[in-house]
């Protein structure tokens, strides 16, 4: 009996961290995506003023280039304030935003303890950072 | 197409964006499924260009819907976490594949899946029965859990985890290969497959479709395959139409006009299909 009340206090206190790593998690997600958004929104104003006519066409498809599809070459471009670049740069914080919510659960399960766990998420996140810096 | 301007393309595809958002908001089959065929018949985009906006369309829906979808205590966060592996590995060589496949090809592939989303949507909302019996699989990887009902949590077990895991690899090629979520085969995996009751399985979906589409579209974004001219209007629309979609879901009974749309959408899904094989791609 004693055991029982004492699993279900366990149980219930495992509730509340999930309760509280949900709610910690939500928050990431949206915060990810508004500033995505807007980053994505000011670049595009830019880019409608300074181009009066689409710089591509978009029936026939030839890769971006270099500058507009590395990570240090939409630094650069976001930096200087080009409104391409700043788009790049707001699909790039999207694209993080779930990355960021699985490095999140790593600590979460980590701090569980629960080490089956830690080795998945850490797999799933070596995958996504490979998508992003991998030229396979 | 040629002789529009910047800001009148970019409306236009804001325009249709919008809508495609909407409609996948309220068919429950996603905005990137319904952008996709809209910028290639409608707007004569490559399917390249298309896919790459569509897929980071994708993220922001998923991830604006789970910021919501989190709180209410669904979502079963082992049980997404496991299959993540298998979707974001089948989502970078879904990714890897598009370089090898001409626009027709991918344009077939499109179709057939687009039908089965379509066919699959009417399904949805049905409840396999509960397993009472614990797995041991399921067991050993802590995935049984428990779920708010109006009475309390209830206890549910999970199954079929092999199935579950290989139709989730499936369903992240699809991801990666098409740049759309893939939800109509995860609701396959994890309803069918592992038995997951409806809400927890529609969640836990939600949060893996994000992390599914950041892998395919780091490959993308790598590759070239996102313009960010196209990308912006395509974002910003799907994600705009897709909150309101779920805005008026919450609020209306949407039975008839869901039928409609899963019938526009089949018919695209045909389109597509006899484009890619009649050379129109």
């Amino acid at each position: 009996m004693a055991k029982d009340t004492q699993s279900h206090g366990a149980a219930a206190a495992a509730e509340q961290t999930d309760k509280r790593m949900d709610e910690l998690m939500g928050m990431l997600l949206r915060a990810g995506v508004v500033l995505a958004a807007a980053l994505v929104f000011a670049g595009g104003v830019l880019y409608v003023l300074r181009h009066p006519f689409p710089p591509v066409d978009y029936r026939v498809f030839q890769s971006e280039p270099q500058s507009l599809r590395t990570i240090p070459g939409i630094l650069a471009e976001a930096k200087a304030l080009h409104g391409r670049g700043l788009i790049q740069l707001g699909l790039l914080v999207l694209i993080a935003t779930p990355i960021a919510r699985v490095a999140f659960s790593v600590f979460a399960f980590l701090y569980q303890r629960d080490w089956k766990y830690v080795i998945f998420t850490l797999i799933v996140l070596s995958l996504l950072i490979f998508s992003l810096l991998g030229r396979a | 197409m040629e002789h529009l301007s910047t800001i009148e393309f970019t409306t236009l595809i804001f325009a249709g964006s919008l809508l495609a958002g909407f409609l996948g908001a309220l068919t429950g089959l996603g905005g990137g499924v319904v952008v996709v065929p809209m910028l290639t018949l409608l707007f004569k985009v490559d399917v390249h260009y298309a896919i790459g906006a569509a897929l980071v369309s994708v993220i922001a829906t998923s991830s604006g819907a789970a910021a919501a979808y989190v709180r209410e205590g669904y979502s079963n966060v082992r049980v997404g976490m496991f299959l993540e592996i298998a979707t974001t590995a089948g989502a970078l060589i879904g990714a890897t594949l598009v370089v090898y496949l001409r626009a027709p090809i991918i344009a077939v592939i499109f179709g057939f899946v687009l039908m089965y989303s379509a066919i699959a949507s009417f399904g949805y909302g049905m409840e396999a029965e509960p397993d009472v019996q614990p797995n041991r699989i399921a067991t050993w990887l802590r995935m049984n859990s428990a779920y708010p009902t109006p009475s309390g949590w209830k206890r549910y077990y999970v199954h079929g985890v092999p199935l579950g895991f290989s139709l989730m690899f499936i369903a992240g090629v699809l991801s990666g290969l098409l740049g759309i979520g893939s939800g109509a085969v995860k609701v396959l995996a994890m309803d069918r497959a592992m038995k997951l009751p409806f809400k927890v399985s529609t969640t836990t979906s939600n949060f893996m479709i994000g992390v599914t589409a950041a892998a395919g579209s780091g490959i993308y974004l790598m590759r070239g395959y996102i313009d960010p001219g196209l990308a912006m209007a395509v974002m910003l629309g799907v994600l705009a139409g897709s909150l309101t979609g779920a805005r008026v879901l919450a609020v209306a009974h949407v039975r008839t006009l869901r039928t409609v749309f899963a019938v526009v959408i089949g018919v695209l899904a045909i389109e597509m299909i006899y484009s890619g094989f009649t050379g129109k791609f």
